[in-house]
C-alpha cells in the first residue's frame, strides 16, 4: 500500500509538470514546434492502443491504420461547416445528410472513436478466431479495404481527392489531454482484473482457457478498445493536420506506430509512452535526412526517403539485438 | 460483351495470374517451412525488376541474358535477408520475426526510394515482346503468352527439384515435420538457404515479366502485389506450392475478369483480393488445399 | 461427479482413446495410470473440453440434481463449472508474477464488468481485495507467499508444480484433474505432495482425477484406480486389485 500511495504522488508531480510544460510551451513556441508537441500527444494515445492490443494480448494486429482512418473522416464529416463541405465536394455533391451536419469537436472526436470501436467490434467478431499470421494479414486487409472503400465512396468522403479545411480544433490541451487520459486508462485496466486476463491469453491461450478464460470475448474486449482508441487517435489527427486523403491510411502509418511500440517494448506503457515522444521528435529531426539543408557555405543535398531506411534500420536492429525493446529496463 | 473481348480478358487473367502464382510460390515455401510471412518477399519482387532494368541499361548483355542473371542476383538477395533479418531470430517469438520482416519490407522499400528515386521509370521492354498478334480478331500482346509459358516451365522444373532431387526432399521433410527432420541429420541452414533463393528468384522472375507486361516501376510496386500474393498462398492452403499456384491463378483471373463484367467496382479492384482472404478463412482457414493442424497440449 | 460413457477420440486414423469408460464418485481421489502414449493426457483433454470427442460423451454431476454434458462445450465453460486442471508440461503465464498467477485462477467468477473495474468503482475494489485475499491465502497454503512477485519462470521445478495447483484452485474447481503432479519431484517432495494432496482435497471438499507415473504415489492416495493401454482401459479396481492384476503387468513389462 505505501508503494501505491508513493506511485500515486510520483505520477501527480508528472501530471503536473506536463500540464505547466504544455502551458508555457502553448505561449512561448512556434506553430512548428507546438505541431510536433500536438504529434508526440497523438502519438501517445496511438502507441498505446496498438500497445493494448499486439503487446498486452498478444494479438498480432495490423490494422491500425483503418481505425485511424475511420476516427479522422469521422472528425473531419462532422466538424467541417457547410460551406467548406460544398467546397470540398465539387466533383461529386456530398449525400445531403451528411453535408449539413456540422458538430463541435468533443462529441465529433467521441463519436469518431465509437465508429472505430464499433468497426473493431465487427470485424474482430470474425477474425479474431484465426491465429498470429492470419490474424496479421486478415486485420491488414481490413484496413486495405476501409482504405480502397474511402477513395470510392466519393459522395460520402470526396474520395481520393480527400478533404480539405478541417477546422484545427486540437491544441495541445486536446492532444496531451487524451494522451493522459489514455494513460491512465491502461494503467488502471492493466491493473485489474480484465487486463490480467489479457495478458494470460498473451502468456498461454490454451491455460487461461482452462482457467476459465473466454478468450473470444477478451480479445473482442482489448481489440475494440484499441480500435476505439485509435479512431480518436485519428480524430485529433485530422483535425491538427487540416487536410486528410485515404493515402495517408496506407499499411506505413501502421508501421509507424508499430515502430513506436517494439521501440517501447511491447507490454510497456512507460516504454511506449517515451518511445512515442522520441519517435515523433526524431522524425522530424531526421527530416534534415531528406530535404537540402543549406549550411551557408556548402548545400548538402538530402534523400528522400533516407529518413525511413534509417528508422526501418532502428527498428530491426532492435529487434534483432534488444528483443525486450530500447527503452524498457531488463 | 462479346466472345472475342472475353477471350483477351481470359488471356490478361491468366497470364497475371501466372504472375501472382510465381511470387505465391515463394512465400508459400518460405512459410512451410520457417511458418513466417516474409513480408520482404514483395520487396524482392521488386528489386528483380529494378535490377534487371538497370542491367538493361547501363550493360550490353543481351536482354535475355540480363533477365536471368538479374533473377539469379535477386535470388542471392533474398537469401542474404534470410541470413541478416531471421536467421538471428529463429528461436524468438513468432511476433518477433514478423516485426522483422516488417522491418525489412520497410527498409528495403525506402532503400528503392533512396537508390532508385521516388518517380516511376518506365521498364525497357524488348521489342521482340512488344509485339502484338492478332488471332482471330483478338489482339493480344507477346508479353500475355511468354508469361504463362516461363511460368509453365518454372514450375515444372520446380517440381522436378521438389520430388526428385535429395535437397527438394530435404526440403519437404523440413516442412512436414521441422523437429524431427531436423534431428535426421539435415542441414537445415543450408536447406532454409536454398528455400530462399528459390523464392527470391522466382519473385525476381515475377518481377521482371511484370515489368515486360506493366512497364512502370516504382519503389514500392511490390507492396500490392506482395500482400495479394500471400493471399493467393492462404487461399490455396500456406504451406502447399500446388495451392499457392492455384490461388494465384484463381486471383489472378479473379480480379481482371471482376473488372470486365461488372466496370463499376474497377476502384475496388484492390480490395477483391482482402475480400476473398476473409471469406476462404472464414469459410477454410487452411485453405483450399491445406491440412489441418492440431495442436499439441 | 464424472461420467465417462464409451468415449473415442481419433485423430486422423490414429485412435489414441477406444470406448473408455469411467465413473468417478464425490470424494474419491481416482488414478489413471498407463505406459507412455497410452491416451491418459487425451482423456483429460476430452474432459476439459480441449478436444472434441469423436465418440461418447461426458457428464458431470458436480451435486445431487445437477447434471451437465460436457462434451461440446469449451474449456472456459467447462472450468465455471467447477472442473480444471493442470498440465503435463507446465503451463504457467510464465512473464507474469507468482501472485499474478493465481489472482488470474480467480477471474472467471468476477461479478463486475471491465468498465467498473475501469473505473475502479467501489463494487470493483471490494472484490478485487477478495480475490487478492484468496490469492494470498492459496499462496501461503503451497508455500509460495514469499516469492509472490517472482515471475512464475524463475520457480524451481517443483514449485512451479505447486503454482499451478494454487491456479487451479483458485478457480474453486469441485473436480481438480492433476497432470502427473509429482513428474520430476524427489523422494521428498513426492511425500509432500501427496500430503498436500490429501489436505487440499479434505479443506475444499474436492474430488481428484490425477494421471501419474511414480507408482507410490498413485497406490498411495488413490482410492480407485484405471488403467490405461493402447487407449483402450484394461483394469480397474483399488490399488492391491491392480497391483495384482495379470494384465497390468503385461502392459507395463510389454508381455506378449
Amino acid at each position: 500500500m505505501k508503494d501505491k500511495n508513493r506511485f500515486n504522488n510520483i505520477s501527480l508531480i508528472i501530471i503536473v509538470a506536463t500540464i505547466v510544460g504544455l502551458f508555457i510551451a502553448n505561449r512561448t513556441l512556434d506553430d512548428y514546434k507546438l505541431r510536433i508537441i500536438n504529434l508526440c500527444g497523438i502519438y501517445i494515445t496511438l502507441g498505446l492502443s496498438m500497445n493494448l492490443i499486439n503487446g498486452f494480448t498478444g494479438l498480432f494486429s495490423l490494422g491500425h491504420a483503418g481505425f485511424m482512418a475511420i476516427g479522422a473522416y469521422t472528425v473531419a464529416i462532422l466538424t467541417m461547416p457547410v460551406p467548406m463541405k460544398e467546397m470540398n465536394f465539387f466533383m461529386k455533391p456530398m449525400v445531403p445528410f451528411l453535408a449539413n451536419l456540422e458538430w463541435s469537436f468533443l462529441p465529433a472526436l467521441l463519436m469518431a472513436g465509437i465508429m472505430a470501436g464499433i468497426f473493431g467490434f465487427l470485424i474482430g467478431a470474425p477474425v479474431l478466431r484465426l491465429t498470429d499470421d492470419y490474424l496479421a494479414i486478415a486485420t491488414l486487409g481490413f484496413a486495405e479495404i476501409i482504405r480502397v472503400v474511402f477513395t470510392n465512396t466519393q459522395s460520402i468522403t470526396n474520395g481520393a481527392l480527400g478533404l480539405k479545411g478541417i477546422p484545427n480544433n486540437t491544441n495541445v490541451w486536446w492532444s496531451w489531454g487524451i494522451g493522459l487520459l489514455t494513460i491512465g486508462f491502461m494503467v488502471f485496466l492493466m491493473d485489474g482484473s480484465y487486463g490480467k486476463a489479457f495478458k494470460a491469453i498473451r502468456e498461454d491461450e490454451i491455460a487461461a482457457r482452462s482457467m476459465g478464460i473466454n478468450l473470444f470475448k477478451h480479445k473482442v474486449m482489448s481489440f475494440t478498445f484499441g480500435s476505439f482508441l485509435a479512431g480518436i487517435g485519428g480524430g485529433l489527427l485530422a483535425a491538427l493536420l487540416g487536410t486528410i486523403d485515404p493515402n495517408m491510411f496506407r499499411i506505413t502509418l501502421t508501421f509507424n506506430i508499430l515502430l513506436i511500440v517494439v521501440l517501447g517494448g511491447l507490454g510497456s506503457i512507460k516504454g511506449s509512452v517515451i518511445s512515442a515522444i522520441i519517435v515523433t521528435v526524431m522524425m522530424e529531426a531526421l527530416r534534415f535526412l531528406d530535404e537540402s539543408i543549406n549550411l551557408g557555405f556548402v548545400q548538402l543535398k538530402g534523400v528522400p526517403g533516407m529518413r525511413m531506411v534509417v528508422f526501418s534500420i532502428i527498428l530491426m536492429v532492435v529487434v534483432i539485438f534488444r528483443k525486450e525493446g530500447l527503452l524498457k529496463e531488463s | 460483351m462479346g466472345n472475342l473481348n472475353f477471350l483477351q480478358h481470359l488471356a490478361n487473367g491468366i497470364s497475371l495470374g501466372s504472375l501472382y502464382a510465381l511470387i505465391a510460390i515463394g512465400y508459400t515455401m518460405v512459410y512451410g517451412i520457417l511458418r513466417l510471412i516474409n513480408f520482404a518477399h514483395g520487396d524482392i519482387f521488386m528489386l528483380g525488376a529494378y535490377i534487371t532494368y538497370y542491367g538493361i541499361l547501363f550493360t550490353s548483355i543481351p536482354w535475355w541474358l540480363v533477365f536471368i542473371f538479374a533473377s539469379i542476383f535477386t535470388g542471392f538477395i533474398g537469401l542474404l535477408l534470410e541470413k541478416i533479418a531471421y536467421r538471428p531470430l529463429r528461436e524468438s517469438p513468432r511476433i518477433t520475426i514478423l516485426i522483422s520482416a516488417i522491418g525489412a519490407s520497410f527498409f528495403l522499400q525506402n532503400f528503392g526510394i533512396v537508390v532508385f528515386g521516388g518517380r516511376p521509370k518506365a521498364f525497357p521492354v524488348p521489342n521482340i515482346l512488344n509485339k502484338v498478334i492478332r488471332l482471330g480478331g483478338v489482339s493480344v500482346g507477346i508479353v500475355t503468352f511468354v508469361i504463362p509459358t516461363v511460368t509453365i516451365i518454372l514450375l515444372l522444373g520446380l517440381t522436378y527439384f521438389i520430388t526428385k532431387t535429395k535437397t527438394g526432399m530435404a526440403m519437404r521433410a523440413l516442412s512436414k515435420d521441422y523437429e524431427t527432420a531436423s534431428l535426421m541429420g539435415i542441414d537445415i541452414n543450408r536447406i532454409i538457404s536454398i528455400t530462399f533463393f528459390i523464392g527470391s528468384f522466382l519473385a525476381a522472375v515475377g518481377g521482371v515479366m511484370w515489368g515486360t507486361k506493366y512497364p512502370q516501376l516504382m519503389p514500392l510496386m511490390g507492396v500490392m502485389p506482395g500482400l495479394k500474393c500471400f493471399i493467393a498462398a492462404v487461399i490455396g492452403g500456406i504451406g502447399n506450392i500446388t495451392g499457392a499456384v492455384i490461388g494465384g491463378f484463381i486471383l489472378g483471373l479473379g480480379e481482371i475478369l471482376l473488372i470486365a463484367f461488372l466496370p463499376n467496382l474497377t476502384g475496388y479492384r484492390d480490395a477483391f483480393a482482402f475480400v476473398l482472404l476473409i471469406i476462404i478463412l472464414l469459410v477454410k482457414p487452411t485453405g483450399l488445399m491445406g491440412e489441418k493442424i492440431t495442436e499439441k497440449v | 461427479m464424472l461420467k465417462i460413457d464409451d468415449m473415442t477420440m481419433k485423430f486422423g486414423g490414429v485412435i489414441a482413446c477406444n470406448k473408455f469408460n469411467a465413473n468417478i464418485e464425490k470424494g474419491q481421489v481416482v488414478g489413471l495410470i498407463g505406459p507412455n502414449g497410452a491416451g491418459k493426457t487425451t482423456v483429460f483433454n476430452v474432459v476439459t473440453g480441449v478436444y472434441k470427442p469423436t465418440e461418447g460423451q461426458v457428464i458431470f454431476n458436480p451435486k445431487e440434481g445437477e447434471e451437465y454434458l460436457l462434451t461440446g462445450l469449451s474449456p472456459d465453460e467447462i472450468a465455471k463449472l467447477g472442473v480444471c486442471r493442470t498440465f503435463q508440461n507446465i503451463r504457467l503465464f510464465k512473464e507474469l508474477s507468482v501472485l499474478d498467477n493465481v489472482f488470474i485462477g480467480n477471474h472467471l467468477r468476477i461479478k463486475s464488468n471491465v468498465v467498473s473495474s475501469i473505473l475502479r468503482l467501489p463494487s470493483y475494489r471490494v472484490e478485487e481485495k477478495e480475490m487478492y485475499e484468496k490469492s494470498l491465502y492459496l499462496l501461503e497454503k503451497v508455500g509460495l507467499k514469499d516469492s509472490m512477485d517472482e515471475k512464475a519462470y524463475s520457480l524451481p521445478y517443483g514449485m512451479q508444480r505447486r503454482l499451478e495447483i494454487a491456479r487451479a484452485l483458485a478457480t474453486e474447481p469441485k473436480l481438480l484433474l492433476l497432470d502427473e503432479p509429482a513428474a520430476g519431484m524427489n523422494p521428498q517432495e513426492t511425500r509432500e505432495l501427496m500430503d498436500f494432496i490429501q489436505e487440499i482435497k479434505e479443506e475444499f471438499d474436492l474430488t481428484i482425477f490425477l494421471i501419474e507415473h511414480h507408482m507410490e504415489v498413485v497406490m498411495g492416495i488413490c482410492e480407485e484406480i484405471l488403467v490405461l493401454d493402447h487407449g483402450v482401459l484394461i483394469a480397474q479396481g483399488n490399488p492391491e486389485e491392480i497391483q495384482e492384476d495379470q494384465r497390468v503387468i503385461e502392459a507395463y513389462l510389454g508381455v506378449e
